[in-house]
């Protein structure tokens, strides 16, 4: 691997500094399981990472009903999913956290980092645009927040500015009758990168048969996650019946404007983008259903 | 670069190394504590022969900096056995053939040892999500997920220290 120099940054002060001053060369140390992959194949380059674990605030993971959640930007996927109260309330966030990598990487890789790499194909951004999360970032300025759906710019590029770095994600409280679902494509059952990922979120009346509110977001259709303004505003007082659901897959479809490469054709992930927001609407309006 | 000073606790003891920041956990695991048990497949984290227990959670050790486990706890494969011998995982290993290069071995063996402590009774399909990210590209996954199955069910009767 190429050299660099390491600091285990305790404060979110001294990460600030440190990137500051060293600008591009410096890089932010997570679960690495993106990073060192990427230093490894000469992919990136970095003089300097710095390493957030030790910072108590980036490790905070909590949940309440009132104020929702807030996951530190160093809390490893393996923590998340294994809290009953968060999976209740967060079930599209949960469904795409848990099919990032294998129990080892797990027990490593971060929605910190997840976001951060701002791959097109990232597995939680999408459910995290459909849970309606933003970012809370720490910079030379002090802090600001941006909706998930902003961050990434283009393909491994995000919004952060020299000497920014992300503190933690929070997910509002989701309301009530609220329903979320994210499914994606490989070719099979495990371990392997999105050719297409969709995610959907809605919230229904009382009585379960008209949708109030909902959103619509796609992985790999798009040089970012995409969010499918188009189709989420056309759920918003419909029916949750069988034809709106055909409408608003019709709808994410044609918003998708995926590219060939070598996991699918452009024609195939159209095709599976109309699929998807199908199944993920069917998914969440289910579990709207089920929840109080 | 400049070289620093680690201190772990590794397989139960207190170990102090040295290492460049850009050296991973399991080149220090292999090549400067002579610890040749963890196997370097990919490199990448794919394949799951270098697993070890990093403060009781399974990891890639090709994915992990030895700096970054400066204070903390590691089990590789050479920290499983008990002092009377083989554990259950290995004894049932070696009764369902459930290698033949070996080379995955150790992985799998670490990363059975992690879904026991976190799951006594996992189903089969609870044992074969969890191996997921193990690799292996002889014996198939049947025989070792049989000896997992198999190794469970020994320890629910006589757990192992
Ligand atoms: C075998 C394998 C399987 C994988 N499977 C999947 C999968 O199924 N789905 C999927 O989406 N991904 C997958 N990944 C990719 C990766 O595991 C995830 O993207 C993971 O969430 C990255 O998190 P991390 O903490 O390891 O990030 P790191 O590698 O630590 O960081 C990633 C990038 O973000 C930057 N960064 C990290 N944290 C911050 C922060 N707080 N502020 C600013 N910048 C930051 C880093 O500098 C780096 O550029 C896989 C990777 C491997 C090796
Ligand atoms: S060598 Fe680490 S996962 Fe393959
Ligand atoms: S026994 Fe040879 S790779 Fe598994």
């Amino acid at each position: 691997m190429q050299a660099f120099e390491y600091v285990a940054a305790t404060s979110v002060t001294q990460a600030v500094s440190l990137l500051k001053e060293r600008g591009e060369q410096a890089r932010v140390l997570s679960g690495g399981t993106d990073l060192l992959v990427q230093l490894k194949e000469g992919r990136r380059y970095a003089s300097l990472l710095i390493d957030i674990k030790p910072i108590p605030e980036v490790n905070e993971l909590s949940y309440s009903p009132e104020t929702g959640l807030r996951i530190g930007a160093a809390v490893p996927c393996f923590h998340l999913s294994n809290q009953a109260a968060i999976r209740q309330a967060y079930p599209g966030l949960i469904d795409a956290v848990a099919l990032i990598g294998g129990v080892q990487i797990q027990g490593r890789a971060t929605l910190g980092g997840n976001l951060s790499n701002a791959s097109p194909a990232a597995d939680s951004i999408p459910a995290l645009i459909v849970h309606h999360a933003v970012c809370d970032i720490a910079g030379p300025a002090g802090r600001r927040e941006l909706a998930v759906e902003r961050f990434c710019t283009a393909p491994g590029k995000n919004a952060l500015d020299v000497g920014e770095f992300l503190v933690a994600i929070r997910v509002p409280p989701p309301p009530a009758h609220f329903g979320a679902a994210y499914l994606r494509f490989i070719p099979r059952n495990e371990m392997d990168i999105a050719v297409v990922g969709a995610a959907a979120s809605v919230t229904l009346n009382k009585q379960g048969d008209i949708i109030l509110s909902g959103r619509i977001a796609l992985g790999a259709v798009a040089p970012t996650p995409l969010l499918a303004e188009e189709a989420g505003a056309a759920l918003a007082g419909r029916p949750a019946d069988a034809e709106m659901i055909e409408q608003v897959a019709r709808i994410a479809q044609h918003a998708a404007r995926p590219i060939t490469d070598m996991r699918g054709t452009a024609a195939q992930r159209k095709h599976l983008a109309y699929v998807l927001t199908r199944r993920v609407l069917e998914h969440a309006i289910e579990r709207a259903r089920t929840t109080t | 670069m400049s070289k620093t000073l680690v201190q772990a606790r590794i397989n139960g003891e207190e170990v102090a190394f040295v290492c460049e920041p850009n050296q991973t956990l399991l080149e220090v695991l292999r090549n400067t504590l002579g610890l040749t048990g963890t196997k370097e497949g990919c490199s990448n984290g794919n394949c799951g022969a270098c697993n070890v227990i990093l403060d009781g959670v399974l990891v890639n050790s090709c994915l992990v900096l030895a700096v970054e486990v400066a204070g903390k706890s590691v089990t590789t494969v050479e920290g499983i056995a008990g002092p009377n011998g083989l554990h259950p995982i290995q004894q049932k290993f070696l009764e369902h053939a459930a290698l033949q290069c070996g080379i995955c071995t150790p992985g799998f063996i670490v990363a059975a040892k992690a879904l026991l402590d976190h799951n006594p009774h996992p189903t089969e399909e609870e044992a074969r999500r969890w191996l997921a990210g193990n690799l292996c590209r002889c014996t198939g996954y049947d025989k070792i997920v049989r000896a997992v199955l198999a190794a469970a069910e020994v320890l629910q009767a006589a757990p192992a220290t």
